[in-house]
């Protein structure tokens, strides 16, 4: 376990700063196995597609590295603490839903159906931890039920309200422009259209890293996943953290929802399933361990970025697409094999 | 006329210099004749669907593709997505690619708006084929090749009315498609008995089957079921048999099994799109667009179906649908 998972507190002159050496501590980082997996994969993938190399590229790799990396926010921080949410994936569609929902059908202004969405999505991600906290059956079980009633209220509900299996198009209505502005939009650098959603992907991380490292309750996500028995035990309040924590998911699932739904005007109601793997294969590729207790919000974002630069990669080195996940497959293995030897020859040398 | 006194040295210098450069000229002569004969420089076309992995439908479209590209010296990228987001992603690299021309599938229509304007400022010109028909030319598109959904359904629900079905069902197997839902309602409309659709994951072909059973065993007064795409037609009709329903299975698309079974009277009849001249057309229409200038169907949809093969047709296309191109 991580040192980190013992001490709520530091006091100013703990033995346990100040002796190892930068080098050391670096070594030590969690995310450090997929930051050099994410090098070679770069330098890879420039060196067989021509097209990789360009700017515009290179920025539609962010994009769809930001996409996955915004839920590998959550997912990794619940990942440390110890958890699953298998519902990540449908809860993203359930979120976007909700929001064109209740902004067409009541003819609203769609800032309150983005409102509406925030507040029933974190009321999911509150259901999710309530379940938990209150069956104590484990969260795969729970997420996994609250995964297959999502996808099946999306359908429902969807046909039900607007006949047809996609929500009607929101893109006519008062505030779209502005919801568009800040969910959806891109900026242009020196030329090239970064989507803004990479902005909001690093800000999520520094606050979750912020979190993680520089807060009490940072202390607690280390401690309820590394042992929570023992954190109880020293009055963390675990129930209260582990909540916390599906409503984290759920934040970045409603932010993920708002980005699709202003990008696209309209949600396909089946959409969504199946991704939440790939945000827990972020954050495992990240260095997040899956007994909890260990990783980094750092980490899956560096995991989104291998997996958003392989995703791409592989289009641009124009691979024979009928091969295409076995090459993710295989991208993924190696470089999660990568992560694991770097972590094993720092535990040896430290 | 005085000559420098090294004349003949520069002379023989200079003759050296363009010999080791290749002494090739950049432009005109012969060889751009040739080139411009044999229809120009190398092409890149990008083809992005909104297909499945391991859909024989789409094989069937890539397949009409390659022949164009090989025909017309066109290097063919293809890749897909069924996810409307992810498909726009694809679109995107394919316009970080330099592609001289993209073909793309509308069966999300909103999805695809905001990058097809993109493929527009890149002045990549862009032909969409298969669904939306409808979205096409809104969305920029020099010409659609595909057939038009509700006039297909129509045809389905005649035909099915003709083999004496009177309650039926229409089995939707991508979520979310609004060319899958216009057939089942076109159908509807020209039906005249009671037809509802059942909604099922096409990618998981055992979910298919039970799903159909399920619905067979739960309402025994269905005497027809209307597939929306050739893979699901021979399922069904597994499915009825578990049932033990008399149901008639009809479906939309073709592939070689189905050839067999439409001879043998396990399916009555299918209504085919032709999806290779879907592929073929729409690679070989922006060809003719890089090449002459030229535009296919008039800013109007060019229909490839709907054909009705039934029984009777079925013979003289197996030899095709063996090759895989039917």
């Amino acid at each position: 376990m991580a040192g980190t998972a013992t001490a709520p507190a530091r006091p100013p002159g703990d033995e346990r700063l100040g002796r190892r050496s930068p080098l050391r501590r670096l070594l030590g980082r969690p995310e450090l196995g997929a930051l050099i997996g994410a090098i070679v994969l770069f330098a890879f993938f420039s060196a067989v597609a021509d097209a990789f190399r360009q700017a515009g590229s290179f920025s539609t790799v962010l994009y769809a590295s930001s996409t996955f990396g915004i839920m590998a926010v959550g997912v990794s921080l619940l990942m440390i603490g110890g958890e699953f949410d298998l519902s990540a994936g449908v809860m993203v569609t359930t979120s976007a839903l909700v929001a064109a929902l209740v902004s067409y059908q009541l003819t609203l202004n769609v800032w309150a159906g983005v409102a509406v969405s925030l507040a029933v999505t974190l009321a999911l991600g509150f259901l999710n931890g309530l379940l938990y906290v209150r069956t104590g059956l484990p969260s795969f079980i729970v997420t996994l039920a609250t995964f297959f009633m999502l996808a099946g209220a999306n359908l429902g509900v969807t046909k039900a309200v607007t006949g047809n299996v996609a929500s009607d198009s929101v893109r006519d209505m008062d505030g779209f422009a502005s919801a568009r502005s800040l969910f959806a939009s891109s900026v242009d650098i020196g030329g090239v259209n970064v989507s803004v959603t990479v902005f909001w992907w690093l800000a999520f991380v520094a606050v979750a890293t912020w979190l993680l490292l520089r807060t009490r309750p940072g202390n607690w996500i280390f401690a309820v996943g590394g042992a929570a028995d023992a954190a109880r035990a020293v009055g963390v309040p675990v129930a209260r953290t582990k909540i916390a924590l599906f409503m984290g998911v759920a934040l970045c699932a409603w932010f993920l929802g708002m980005h699709l739904l202003f990008s696209y005007a309209t949600v396909q109601s089946g959409e969504g399933v199946g991704n939440e793997f790939y945000y827990i294969i972020c954050a495992v590729i990240g260095g997040c361990l899956l007994t909890g207790g260990y990783g980094s919000a750092v980490g899956g974002a560096i995991g989104a970025f291998i997996f958003g630069m392989t995703n791409k990669g592989i289009v641009y080195a124009e691979w024979n697409p009928d091969w295409f996940r076995f090459f993710l497959g295989a991208m993924l293995l190696v470089a999660t094999a990568l992560n694991l030897v770097v972590r094993r020859r720092v535990e040896r040398s430290g | 006329m005085r000559l420098p006194r090294h004349a003949g040295r520069i002379a023989a210098a200079v003759l050296a210099a363009a010999l080791a450069l290749g002494g090739c000229s950049g432009s005109g002569g012969k060889k751009a004749e040739e080139k411009a004969a044999s229809g120009g420089p190398r092409l890149k076309i990008a083809m992005v669907t909104h297909s499945g992995q391991g859909d024989t439908f789409w094989d069937i479209v890539k397949k009409g593709a390659e022949a164009a590209a090989g025909k017309d010296n066109v290097q063919l990228l293809y890749s897909a997505d069924p996810e409307g987001g992810k498909q726009a992603q694809l679109v995107q690299t394919a316009i970080d690619q330099k592609a001289d021309g993209i073909v793309v599938t509308l069966a999300k229509p909103d999805a695809m708006r905001d990058v097809l304007a993109r493929a527009a400022a890149a002045k990549i010109p862009v032909v969409s084929i298969n669904s939306g028909a409808e979205a096409s030319a809104k969305l920029g598109a020099v010409a659609h090749f595909g057939q038009d959904e509700t006039v297909a359904g129509e045809a389905a629900g005649r035909q099915l009315a003709k083999i004496g079905a009177k309650n039926a069902i229409c089995v939707v197997h991508e979520q979310g498609n609004v060319g899958l839902e216009s057939r089942c309602a076109g159908a509807k409309k020209t039906f005249g008995g009671k037809l509802q659709n059942l909604y099922v994951t096409g990618t998981d072909m055992p979910q298919v089957k039970s799903a159909i059973t399920a619905k067979l065993q739960a309402d025994k007064s269905i005497d027809g079921v209307l597939t929306l795409g050739a893979p699901f037609a021979p399922t069904a009709v597994d499915a009825a048999k578990d049932a033990g329903s008399k149901a008639k299975v009809a479906t939309f698309d073709l592939n070689k099994d189905l050839i067999a079974q439409l001879e043998s009277g396990a399916i009555w009849f299918a209504v085919d799109q032709q999806p290779y001249l879907q592929g073929y057309e729409a690679v070989d229409a922006l060809w003719l667009l890089r090449s002459n200038g030229n535009a296919l169907g008039g800013g109007r949809p060019v229909l490839t179906g709907p054909a009705i093969v039934t029984k009777d047709s079925a013979a003289s296309l197996a030899a095709f649908a063996n090759r895989g191109t039917r």
